[in-house]
C-alpha cells in the first residue's frame, strides 16, 4: 500500500513536470478552463438575479453546492484521466502490457495520465466556495469545516468512482461508453443545485443508484442546519452520508478487478 | 461548385457511420434537457412577477436547444488540425480547388449530418412527451427553418476560422477556446437569452452567437414575430460575411507561415 502511494506520487510529480514544459501554452489553457467554468457561475448569478431564490434556497447556499461540485469534479477529472481514456488501451490491446507488470492494474491505469490543466476549474470552484462561505448565514465552527471537508472528499471519491465504472464497462463494450457522460458531467450539473429542487424519481436516482446526493446535498443540509426536504433524515445521518462516496469508490474498484478477470485481449 | 458539392457529399457519407455515437449523444441530451427543465420549473415555482418568457416557452426553448445542440461551432476537426500540424496541408494545396471553399464544404457536412441525426429523434420525443410546443404557426415554422439554415452557415464560418487559428499553435488554441466559451453563454444553449439581465440585452443582440440558436428558437416560439425575419437575417448575414472574410484573411496569413518539410 505504502509502496503504491509512493509510486502514485512519483508519477504525479512526473506528469506535473512534463506538463509544465510548455509554460505559456499551459497557463493559457488553464486560464481558458477557468473562464469557461466561471461562466457557469455567471449563469447561476444571472438566474438568481432574475428569480431571487429557488425553492427557498438563496444564492450563498447554492454557491456552496456549486463550489463543492466543481472542486471535487476537477480533482477527480484531473487524477482519473487514465480511467477516462482507458478504452483506448483496450481497443489497441495495450492493456496486455499492464497485466505483465507486478503492480495492480488499477494503480497503473490511475497513474497513466494526469491533467494538471483542471487546476483552472479547481481554482474557480474554490473561489466560488469561498465566496459562498463568506456570505452564507453560518457561524463557522470546526465541525462545519469538518462536514464540508468530508463532503468534498466524498464527492471527489464519487466522481472518481464514476470514471472507474466507465473504464470497467469498456472491458465488455471495447468502445468507450459515452452514456456515462450523463452521470459524470450530468452529475456536476445536478449537484450544483440542492437535490430537493428536482422531481422525486430524480432525487431517488441520485441518492440510491448513484449516491451523489449523499455526498453533497445531505452534508450541506447538515451544515446549514436546514431540514432535509427529501427524507427528513436525522442530522447524524446527514453528516455521515459522505462515507457513501468512499464505499462507492471501493465498490467500483471491486468491479474493476472483476472486469480485469473477464478481459479478453483484442491484440494478436 | 461541383468539387465542393462532392467534398460535402463524401464527408456526409463518412459522418453517417457514427450512428452509435448518435444514440449515446441522444440519451445524454435527453438527460441533460430533463435536468434543465426541472431546474427552470423549480425557479418559476419559487418566484412570481412578470418574466420575459413563460415557463412553457422556456421548456420549449430548452428542448430546441438540445435538438439543435450540434449547430454550435464546437467541433474542431482533428484531421484538419493534424494536417496543419504535420504539414499535410501541403497536399490540400495541390488540389485544384480553393482551400477555403474545400474546408467550408467539409465542415458544413461535419455539422449538418450529426445535427440532423440528433435533432429528429429529439423532436419526435420532445413534442409529444416532454413539453416542446409545436411551432407557433406555419409561418413561424418556415421562419425557424430559414433562420436555422443561416445559423448553420454562420456556425460553419466560425468553425472554419477556429480551425485556421491552429496555424498559430499556442495562441490559436487559446483563442479558439475563448470563442467556444462565448458561444456557450451567448447562443442560448445554457440559459435562454431573454432571461439574462436586462442591461446585458443590447450586447447579447449585437453579438453573432445569438444567430446560432436564439433567433431561430424565438421565431419558432412566436416570441419574435415573423415580420422581423428580414432584419434578423440581415444580422446573421453580416456576421457570416465577417467570419468568411476573416477566415480568408487568416488562411492567407497562415499559409505564409507554413514550412513544408520533406520531398
Amino acid at each position: 500500500m505504502i509502496n503504491a502511494i509512493k509510486l502514485w506520487g512519483r508519477y504525479a510529480r512526473q506528469a506535473v513536470r512534463s506538463q509544465l514544459q510548455y509554460r505559456a501554452s499551459f497557463i493559457m489553457r488553464v486560464f481558458g478552463q477557468l473562464v469557461l467554468h466561471a461562466l457557469e457561475a455567471v449563469v447561476i448569478l444571472a438566474l438568481f438575479d432574475r428569480f431571487g431564490s429557488i425553492r427557498g434556497w438563496h444564492l450563498p447556499e447554492v454557491l456552496l453546492f456549486y463550489g463543492i461540485a466543481h472542486i471535487s469534479f476537477a480533482v477527480a477529472e484531473g487524477t482519473a484521466r487514465g480511467f477516462d481514456i482507458f478504452s483506448r488501451l483496450v481497443k489497441s490491446g495495450d492493456f496486455d502490457i499492464l497485466l505483465l507488470r507486478p503492480r495492480s492494474t488499477a494503480l497503473q491505469v490511475a497513474v497513466s495520465d494526469f491533467q494538471l490543466l483542471r487546476i483552472g476549474r479547481l481554482a474557480q470552484g474554490a473561489a466560488v466556495l469561498a465566496w459562498g462561505m463568506l456570505t452564507v448565514n453560518v457561524a463557522w465552527h470546526w465541525t462545519h469545516l469538518l462536514i464540508l471537508l468530508s463532503a468534498l472528499t466524498g464527492a471527489t471519491c464519487m466522481f472518481y468512482a464514476l470514471f472507474v465504472f466507465q473504464a470497467t464497462a469498456s472491458f465488455w463494450t471495447v468502445e468507450s461508453l459515452e452514456v456515462m457522460n450523463m452521470f459524470t458531467y450530468g452529475g456536476v450539473q445536478t449537484t450544483q443545485y440542492p437535490l430537493e429542487i428536482y422531481q422525486k424519481w430524480f432525487q431517488r436516482f441520485f441518492i440510491f443508484v448513484i449516491p451523489l446526493g449523499c455526498v453533497t446535498y445531505l452534508p450541506v443540509v447538515a451544515l446549514l442546519g436546514r431540514e432535509d426536504a427529501i427524507f427528513h433524515s436525522p442530522v447524524w445521518l446527514q453528516s455521515a452520508a459522505p462515507v457513501m462516496g468512499v464505499l462507492f469508490l471501493l465498490a467500483s474498484l471491486y468491479l474493476w478487478e472483476f472486469g480485469v478477470r473477464h478481459y479478453r485481449s483484442t491484440g494478436s | 461548385m461541383k468539387p465542393y458539392w462532392a467534398i460535402f457529399k463524401t464527408r456526409c457519407a463518412v459522418m453517417l457511420q457514427y450512428r452509435t455515437a448518435a444514440v449515446a449523444g441522444f440519451c445524454t441530451q435527453l438527460f441533460w434537457g430533463l435536468i434543465l427543465v426541472m431546474l427552470y420549473q423549480a425557479l418559476y415555482h419559487s418566484s412570481s412577477g412578470p418574466k420575459p418568457m413563460t415557463l412553457p416557452q422556456v421548456i420549449s426553448y430548452i428542448w430546441l436547444g438540445q435538438a439543435m445542440l450540434l449547430v454550435l461551432p464546437w467541433s474542431n476537426d482533428r484531421d484538419v488540425i493534424q494536417m496543419i500540424r504535420d504539414g499535410g496541408v501541403g497536399y490540400e494545396l495541390i488540389r485544384p480547388v480553393r482551400l477555403y471553399g474545400m474546408w467550408y464544404s467539409r465542415f458544413l457536412a461535419t455539422k449538418v449530418v450529426p445535427m440532423t441525426m440528433r435533432s429528429i429523434p429529439i423532436f419526435l420525443i420532445a413534442i409529444p412527451f416532454l413539453g416542446l410546443q409545436p411551432p407557433a404557426s406555419a409561418a413561424a415554422a418556415i421562419a425557424f427553418a430559414i433562420a436555422m439554415l443561416f445559423g448553420i452557415m454562420l456556425s460553419t464560418s466560425i468553425v472554419v476560422c477556429m480551425n485556421i487559428l491552429f496555424f498559430w499553435t499556442v495562441s490559436g488554441e487559446g483563442l479558439s477556446q475563448l470563442l467556444m466559451v462565448f458561444t456557450f453563454l451567448f447562443s442560448g444553449t445554457y440559459i435562454p437569452l431573454p432571461l439574462l439581465p436586462d442591461w446585458s440585452q443590447p450586447l447579447v443582440d449585437f453579438l453573432p452567437f445569438r444567430g446560432l440558436m436564439d433567433i431561430p428558437f424565438r421565431l419558432y416560439l412566436g416570441q419574435l414575430p415573423v415580420r422581423e425575419l428580414p432584419r434578423l437575417m440581415q444580422g446573421q448575414c453580416l456576421w457570416i460575411i465577417f467570419f468568411v472574410l476573416a477566415g480568408h484573411l487568416l488562411l492567407r496569413r497562415g499559409l505564409k507561415l507554413v514550412v513544408i518539410q520533406g520531398g
